[in-house]
């Protein structure tokens, strides 16, 4: 997995890799999920495309994640695959993957409550893109 | 970042002189150990942070349980103008109306030591808990719009509790201006199924018994006497609650650009109080604020229910009444003496409780001569304390006080220090029964992870921002 946790206080931090900005917002929808929930085989799949605006690089994570996190907290599903069909710094399009949360087959791992802006950043790095988020458990 | 100047006013406070985009100082109420422990926790420089923002009035205040949040402090007091300040979703924080409620009984200790075990068993049973739980009802679109404009009110109209209930509560369980329409899809959605649900993470229902009283005509006020059996109650808005902060903080980082408002972090996003954003968030603030106030009138009602069926006795024996409800993460339009002159502010308590002196209206007539109850809950198996608001609080701190123990370790420096522990028997040897439904709820919340509750407390006692009443010591308690 493409991720790493650094310590807060109050809440969890993690710091998200990919060597391209597509393959860091696609690995961190992933990253989200591997720290969500422990899934097996995952039914009833169903594939969307959405579509996300910020206000700049960092908005546009904070609200990208949003919308992964909220497939689980207001939806009940478990995302299985994403793809990254178009980026800038205002708008991101991404064709997710996902199947319902079943009680029965797959166990919750950290309850994450919201993306927080708290120190959040998206940026170049000399071995690729990295993103900083601090998540409210 | 420039240095920060602190100077230490007096044994419990700390001032940080403005500096840079700083608007006005910053108040620490804190002690030398407990400034100590904090080590290079953050709150400090957020207290500064918040000093930056729009109508900002005379400090920025931290409580002695602050810690890290993310924006605000947790422990955080603000108060900002109505002409010329701003509200910021983040200063009430994500579990809008997140607060606590206590209730007394007429049962002595030595009366539920046999049952007790069965009536943890029993709470545990009745009370939906855990991550996403949903509760026993699911609520229409027209009854869950009712929720949000009624509060505990709505709660008591449905047979949840009586109307002798809503007098003990902050605000009598409902805050005006509340408009469903400023919520979205998503946070009705959230708000269907989950009412009359605790939650997780920190959130618990805890019974416990009044050890030690430390002001006797206070607590006979209050109805607390030695060796009596109370119910804490942590709960507050849920997934509904989440999805407002969220939806706000979204619309007012956008709203911060068209303004050309900088600040030091964007979890500070706020937008004018006269203004259609800042109405706006009040009105689903509000709705929020309300449905926490319906969920813990749920949650207490079924604690009665319990109650009378495990230990087979009526109402009347048990005599469960309500003490005080009280919320620990919100903003309010208050009227508060600024420098001896009557003031409408908007405060914001985030991770802080309000405290109201003697003789104020809003403090409830059986409790007016006292001043309004503070509830203050301890960590997992600690206890708590009562105690009551002040006129120092009322001129000093804008009418707040502190609101628990405050984290000292993050969740995961908690799961790991707690390894290879049966945290359930460490609480067992203390002579606490727990029932939690997340496998690693119990290991983040081990009482090494928080400040010393007693030390917060003596420290907002010893300023006057609030006088101890009462302490309760944990017999038993469920955790999401």
């Amino acid at each position: 997995m493409h991720y790493r946790l650094f310590d807060h206080t109050a809440d969890l931090g993690v710091e998200f890799f990919g060597s391209t900005r597509e393959e860091l917002f696609a690995h961190a929808a992933l990253a989200l999920f591997d720290l969500l929930v422990e899934a097996g085989e995952v039914r009833d799949t169903e594939t969307r495309e959405v579509r996300i605006d910020g206000t700049d690089g960092t908005d546009l994570f904070v609200n990208y994640l949003r919308e992964i996190l909220y497939l689980f907290n207001g939806e009940e599903r478990v995302l299985t695959a994403c793809r990254i069909l178009r980026i800038d710094d205002r708008q991101v399009t991404a064709e997710i993957r996902s199947g319902r949360f079943d009680a029965s087959r797959h166990r919750i791992r950290t309850e994450i409550k919201a993306v927080t802006y708290h120190l959040a950043s998206v940026g170049k790095s000399p071995q690729g893109w990295t993103g900083r988020i601090i998540f409210d458990v | 970042m420039s240095e920060m100047k602190m100077t230490k006013l007096d044994e419990n406070r700390w001032r940080i002189e403005p500096a840079g985009g700083m608007r006005v100082p910053g108040i620490l109420y804190s002690s030398e150990r407990l400034m100590r422990d904090m080590g290079n926790d953050e709150s400090p420089q957020q207290v500064v942070n918040v000093a930056h923002l729009p109508g900002i009035v005379k400090y920025s205040l931290a409580m002695p349980d602050m810690h890290w949040g993310y924006g605000f402090p947790i422990g955080g007091v603000a108060a900002f103008d109505t002409a010329t300040g701003v509200v910021s979703p983040g200063g009430v924080g994500y579990d809008i109306n997140c607060g606590c409620r206590m209730m007394t009984t007429k049962l002595n200790a030595d009366e539920i030591r046999k049952p007790l075990p069965d009536l943890v068993t029993a709470l545990f049973q009745n009370i939906p808990s855990g991550i996403g739980s949903t509760g026993a009802i699911k609520l229409s679109q027209k009854e869950e719009r009712k929720v949000l404009r009624d509060g505990a009110g709505w709660a008591v109209a449905q047979g949840y509790g009586t109307p002798e209930d809503l007098e003990t509560t902050e605000d009598r369980g409902v805050m005006a201006g509340a408009d469903p329409d400023k919520l979205s899809p998503r946070a009705m959605e959230r708000g269907k199924a989950q009412l009359g649900t605790l939650g997780s993470g920190n959130h618990f229902l805890e019974i416990e018994v009044v050890e030690e009283i430390y002001d006797p005509t206070a607590a006979a006020a209050f109805g607390l006497e030695p060796g009596q059996v109370a119910v804490m109650i942590h709960s507050g808005s849920r997934g509904l609650g989440y999805q407002v902060c969220d939806d706000y903080l979204a619309r007012m980082v956008k709203h911060m650009g068209e303004l050309g408002l900088s600040l030091p972090d964007r979890q500070l996003a706020c937008a004018y109080l006269d203004s259609q954003a800042g109405r706006d968030y009040l009105a689903a603030m509000a709705c929020a604020a309300n449905y926490a106030w319906a969920n813990r009138q749920m949650l207490m009602h079924w604690t009665r229910e319990t109650f009378e069926k495990a230990l087979g006795k009526s109402p009347r024996e048990i005599g469960m009444r309500l003490l005080y409800d009280v919320c620990h993460n919100i903003a309010k339009i208050e009227t508060l003496p600024v420098d001896g002159i009557p003031r409408t502010l908007c405060v914001h308590r985030k991770g802080a409780t309000r405290a109201y002196p003697p003789g104020h209206m809003a403090v409830p007539e059986r409790y007016r001569k006292i001043g309004q109850p503070v509830l203050i809950p301890g960590d997992m198996g600690t206890g708590s304390y009562v105690l009551a608001g002040t006129d120092r609080a009322y001129r000093e701190t804008f009418g707040s006080t502190c609101h628990g123990a405050g984290r000292l370790m993050s969740r995961a420096q908690a799961t790991k220090m707690s390894k290879g522990r049966a945290v359930h028997r460490d609480m067992a040897d203390r002579g606490v029964i727990v029932m939690a439904s997340g496998r690693g709820t119990l290991r983040e919340e081990i009482p090494e992870a928080y400040k010393n509750l007693e030390d917060v407390v003596e420290v907002v006692h010893r300023a006057g921002i609030s006088k101890k009443v009462a302490r309760l010591r944990s017999l038993g308690c469920i955790k999401g």
